[in-house]
């Protein structure tokens, strides 16, 4: 500690600390353990909050569960079946991100050179500078019954009447698999960059066919890059708010839709948050058992 | 193994964009023959090395190995494996799993590959250390573990890129010796390519002297030594004592050359006999080894007379550096006997050469120091 001060002065070494501090236990610790606290108490008016019936109980997480008291099914089957979908949607997403940016990030670290690669890299950034919001709308124009997708369809006459897009959630999802491409792309680019070429020339010289080379050589080297942006692709898809509310079909419902609507329209933010912390130690265990299964230790993801 | 399969480049010529990288170069490079392609960095060695292995084309001229020519063949297909310069072992596979990748790709299975890696680590000296990582083994062991790779996939051809040149002195010297052994052993051609003149004689059976994309000269080690066909030849390999200045009498093999140190008298390499001309632009070599001391006031053939500037021991030798006539630098090695050198800084002496060792060549460019 004394070493710590010592290398950085006392002033910017106290300024340090502290911000590490305060990221550390105002922006990380202190809000998961409200929610925390707040998933296992009553949804109480404001004038019994901190009286005797304000006790810790597990009826939120119950009610996810089975459901109002008197529901006929065994379980919650609406929220229950929507939490899994969500599931099941996220780690969809995350392969069909994982299928699409690995050929692009091979691409941009290891076949082009020099400007041409940068135009590539910020051609991929600039869309980003818009609102994510303002790109879901996008997404709904583009896939809407007038939108460019349905009138060149219409158009070249391979189709008589527009495709709903939107009721068929293909806007849905290829408005989620391009919410959070940079994040997958660029962890296997800096994977991929640093791989020697000459490794890929070395099995090309031993006779290993295209595939072969990727399936020993460089997929193996960039598994931490895959492993970070599916991670993270993965845990936002799954925690994705904007894209469902816009893009979602009238009958399509996000996990994260049902937690808003507790928060905002029910009013109930205890019940709310005990969906929020399911979702995020679902997603966070599941993260892990992949982790486990594709045998990739936490500090590679780190790096 | 296979026996011994020949590499021919006829007329090769490799261009990229308006850079000439390879002009005109022919090679014959018979059947288990260890052959080195000797060059400063950047002389287009390495690009001669691809185009052999397969990962570019000649612009123009054809790539023959085994007589068969090699056009439009990837590296995959061709019966050749590479050394990289920085060996590019696969970081995440362990030591025998390199090894026996090229049975990988072949589909042998997997008890059958691990067999005959067990056999090559044998053959590099590092029996029982397949299941390493790569990272666990010392620069020298990882260096043979790329020989294994290589010989692994059964090339008919091996080239090698500089691969030694990351070791330390000790090692380097000996993975050279250990190299042409494991070549005598495989009985396959080599093709090295190396910047270390050392490493080239060494080695090789045939060398091929490089410079900007030309082949000055090949030959056997020797030959290159003692008989360079040009100047740029005769001042990279090895170290020499040049003299510049024009051709005053001919013979047939010897000429006499007025130079700033004098008239010096030495013999016509043999590449450019009968093509010298009195009142040529010459140089004269004369290695630093080819100097002795002369007796004071000693006359004839070989002698210059000149003065000690400075004196270096490095073990096995002396050398001595002079000043002589017309302000020349001279270097003189002088073989340690376990007496001192005999002379001190500011003596004047004589010294003298067997003039056979001399040589003359037409002025040309010579290799940058």
């Amino acid at each position: 500690m004394a070493k710590f001060f010592e290398r950085n002065g006392g002033l910017l070494g106290t300024y340090l600390l502290v911000m590490v501090g305060f990221w550390v236990i105002v922006l990380i610790i202190l809000p998961q353990l409200s929610m925390l606290d707040f998933s296992f108490r009553y949804n109480l008016p404001p004038a019994q909050v901190g009286t005797d019936a304000d006790v810790w109980n597990i009826s939120n997480y119950h009610f996810l569960l089975f459901g109002a008291e008197g529901n006929p099914e065994s379980y919650n089957v609406v929220d229950m079946s929507v939490f899994l979908k969500t599931l099941v949607a996220a780690l969809f997403v995350t392969l069909f991100d994982l299928a699409l940016c690995y050929p692009l990030a091979y691409y941009l670290a290891q076949s082009v050179s020099g400007g041409f690669g940068r135009v590539l890299v910020l051609l991929l950034i600039i869309p980003y500078w818009v609102n994510e919001i303002l790109r879901a709308f996008a997404f709904r124009i583009i896939f809407g019954s007038s939108g460019i997708i349905n009138a060149t369809l219409i158009g070249t006459g391979i189709i008589d009447e527009p495709i709903d897009f939107i009721r068929a959630d293909v806007a849905l999802y290829a408005g989620l698999g391009y919410a959070y491409i940079l994040l997958m792309i660029f962890p296997i680019y800096n994977a991929i960059e640093s791989l020697d070429r000459n490794q890929i020339e070395a099995a090309r010289d031993m006779g290993a066919p295209w595939w072969r080379i990727h399936w020993r050589v460089v997929i193996p080297f960039a598994k931490p890059g895959i492993t970070s942006g599916c991670t993270m692709v993965f845990m936002l898809t799954a925690g994705a708010l904007a894209a469902p509310q816009i893009l979602g079909g009238p009958s399509s419902l996000w996990f994260t839709q049902i937690i808003y609507q507790w928060f905002n329209t029910g009013g109930n933010w205890p019940r709310g948050s005990a969906y929020a912390v399911v979702l995020l130690l679902t997603c966070i265990v599941f993260v892990l058992a992949m982790m486990r299964l594709f045998k990739i230790k936490m500090g590679e993801i780190g790096k | 193994m296979s026996a011994g399969v020949g590499v021919e480049l006829d007329n090769v010529w490799i261009r990229f964009g308006n850079f000439i990288a390879v002009r005109e170069a022919n090679v014959n490079i018979a059947g288990g023959e260890f052959f080195s392609f000797l060059g400063p960095s950047g002389c287009g060695k390495t690009t001669i090395l691809r185009a052999v292995s397969g990962f570019l084309e000649p612009s123009d001229g054809n790539v023959r190995i085994g007589g068969r020519d090699m056009a439009g063949i990837g590296p995959n297909q061709r019966p050749t494996a590479l050394i990289f310069q920085n060996l590019a072992l696969f970081p995440l596979m362990k030591v025998w799993e390199n090894i026996a990748f090229s049975m990988e790709v072949r589909g042998v299975a997997s008890a059958e590959r691990r067999k005959r890696a067990e056999e090559l680590l044998e053959l590099i000296a590092l029996p029982g250390q397949g299941d390493k990582m790569v990272s666990e083994l010392s620069g020298g062991q990882r260096q043979r573990v790329a020989i294994a790779r290589a010989l692994c996939a059964q090339p008919d051809v091996l080239l090698l890129d500089e691969p030694l040149s990351a070791l330390d002195l000790k090692l380097r010297q000996h993975m050279r010796t250990e190299l042409r052994s494991i070549q005598k052993q495989v009985g396959i051609t080599f093709i090295y390519i190396t910047h270390d003149q050392g490493e080239a004689l060494t080695m090789s059976d045939n060398v091929a002297v490089m410079r900007a994309g030309v082949i000055d000269q090949i030959a056997d080690g020797q030959t290159i030594y003692d008989d360079p066909s040009t100047s740029f030849v005769a001042s990279f390999v090895g170290e020499n004592n040049m003299f510049r200045g024009t051709v005053k009498k001919l013979t047939k093999d010897a000429a006499v050359v007025a130079t700033d140190a004098g008239e010096l008298d030495a013999r016509i390499a043999s590449s450019v006999k009968g093509e010298l001309k009195s009142g040529d632009d010459a140089m004269v070599f004369i290695r630093p080894e080819a100097f002795g001391v002369a007796e004071a006031g000693a006359r004839g053939k070989g002698r210059i007379k000149a003065m000690v500037e400075n004196e270096e021991f490095e073990g096995q030798s002396y050398h001595v550096f002079l000043n002589g006539p017309g302000d020349t630098h001279i270097k003189m090695s002088l073989v340690n006997t376990g007496r001192t050198s005999g002379s001190a800084v500011g003596d004047n002496l004589t010294i003298a050469y067997d003039t056979k060792q001399a040589v003359v060549l037409p002025a040309g460019e010579l290799a940058s120091e």
